[in-house]
């Protein structure tokens, strides 16, 4: 088994890397905010109920969580609720989400009291208020924070292979069978390109927003 | 006919009486400076006047015409729409941070006006006159040379300025302002006085919040002097700085001189 298979077989599982980092996200991100809502809500047994929610879902390991979505619905009701790949997308969009809320909910509550009520006397509907004033100053906020998160996804997405989904790592553990050990090793090279890639793309975006300070 | 008449407002933060019936009127044109120790309700009053506290009771009038009515409810477009009367600039001037000076003064109205629905002509005729009348206030202020700059880069006194053209181009019947220098440095303090000294005439009503006392006794038409939410005294600059009736205006002048000197 040479080099070329080795890289190939482990680029398969680069696909299913991927494809967990993107789907994870794309999800993740809009029910992020919608839960970050939540738990800024006026409405105090909702607020409540959300922050209980988060706590669980941050306290309890991720790899336990792909586990029980996959197999607690199985015990209970005879059958697997959601396939092998989709357990993982369900596990890890809502544990992402609870993180993203949580750094959304810092940076919108950082945001002065002065800027809604500046947009406020200048007759600003809540909505202007919302996209034009308080928006563009949060995601420059929570850019570095979010860019910590979405780098640690990268890796977390090695934790799918606890219900047998063939991830990068575990494309490359398959060859400790025939007792190659160097794949798993080959594997960190793929993520240093990934994770330096998204370096890359989150300093760009820290450059664009580097005209202001605030 | 009084612009502006303040009817019996009151106001409480739960247990906390901060306003025990405020009345006053304001005749178009005069600038009307509000002084008062800490805490006797004088941002709130302010506040109230800019729907941004809603009073307890009271009504409030600009022209004969009630914008504001305790009894009465009021919907988000209703308040928006009354509360262009007033103006206000803050203590600490919350400019947006990600705008330029230019974009700070023309944001509010040309979102105003890309709600409404008009031919695309006329609104590009509007557009061009809102820019227009924000650098002509710009230029008022003394910051024509600055318009592209971001409010990081300016001084707290010329951000101040920009504040003040910024609610200068809703074209407010009265402006409101909060204490505007005492989160400057005293060296800054001047040249915003002067701005808002050089406003005065042209029909422009005022109420300027102070502590400033040689400001209210130079600028202002009328002076109200504020205690513990109620309006203590009010009268012209010479009957409140020379000849104050109640003792508690008395201590008050005379606390705030030893802090000067
Ligand atoms: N949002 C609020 N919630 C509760 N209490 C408030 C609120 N705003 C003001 N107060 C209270 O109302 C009182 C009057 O406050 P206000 O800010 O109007 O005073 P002020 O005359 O402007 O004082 P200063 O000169 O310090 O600015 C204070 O006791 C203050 O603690
Ligand atoms: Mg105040």
């Amino acid at each position: 088994m040479g080099f070329w298979e080795v890289t190939l077989s482990l680029l398969d599982g680069l696909e299913q890397t991927c494809l967990i980092f993107a789907l994870t996200l794309v999800l993740a991100l809009p029910l992020g905010l919608v839960i970050s809502f939540g738990s800024m809500s006026k409405f105090k047994p909702l607020a409540y109920i959300t922050k209980i929610f988060v706590w669980i879902i941050r306290g309890v390991p991720l790899m336990l969580q792909v586990i029980i979505v996959f197999y607690v619905p199985g015990f209970l009701m005879g059958a697997p609720l959601f396939s092998r790949f989709g357990s993982v997308i369900a596990a890890f969009v809502i544990n992402y989400a609870c993180y993203f809320s949580e750094i959304y909910r810092g940076g919108i509550e950082s945001i002065a009291k002065g800027q809604y009520e500046a947009g406020q006397v200048l007759g600003m509907t809540k909505t202007q208020i919302l996209f034009k004033v308080v928006l563009m100053q949060v995601v420059k906020r929570i850019l570095a924070p979010m860019s910590n998160e979405v780098i640690t996804l990268v890796k977390d997405t090695a934790l799918a292979r606890v219900i047998m989904i063939v991830e990068i790592i575990q494309a490359a553990q398959n060859f400790a069978a025939y007792g190659l050990i160097w794949p798993l090793f080959y594997t960190a090279v793929f993520y240093l390109i990934f994770v330096g890639l998204l370096s890359l793309l989150f300093g760009y975006f820290e450059k664009k927003l580097d005209y202001y300070k605030a | 006919m009084a612009l502006l008449a303040v009817k019996n407002i009151k106001k409480n933060f739960g247990k906390n009486e901060v306003l025990r019936d405020v009345s006053f009127t304001l005749e178009r044109g005069q600038v009307l400076a509000i002084i008062g120790s800490s805490g006797s309700g004088k941002t709130t009053l302010l506040r109230c006047l800019n729907f941004l506290e809603t009073a307890d009771s009271g009504s409030i009038l600009v022209d004969g015409e009630p914008v504001f009515d305790a009894g009465a409810a009021y919907t988000d477009a209703q308040i928006r729409e009354k509360r262009l009367k007033f103006g206000l600039v803050f203590q600490s001037f919350n400019l947006f941070p990600q705008y330029n000076v230019m974009e700070n003064l023309t944001l509010a109205p040309k979102l105003a006006l890309g709600k409404k629905k008009l031919p695309a002509a006329e609104k590009k005729a509007a557009m061009a006159e809102i820019e227009h009348k924000a650098e002509e206030l710009l230029n008022r202020v003394g910051l024509s040379d600055r318009r592209d700059a971001y409010p990081c880069q300016l001084s707290g006194g010329q951000q101040q300025r920009v504040a003040i053209a910024r609610a200068l181009v809703l074209k407010p019947e009265i402006l409101c302002f909060d204490e505007p220098t005492s989160a400057l440095d005293p060296e800054l303090t001047g040249e915003v006085l002067r701005v808002i000294k050089g406003l005065k005439g042209e029909d422009r009503t005022m109420i300027v919040v102070t502590h400033e006392m040689e400001f209210a006794k130079n600028v202002a038409d009328k002076v109200i002097f504020m205690a513990d939410g109620v309006i203590e005294e009010v009268g012209t600059p010479e009957e409140i700085f020379e000849h104050p009736k109640s003792e508690k205006t008395k201590t008050f002048l005379s606390n705030s001189l030893e802090k000067l000197y």
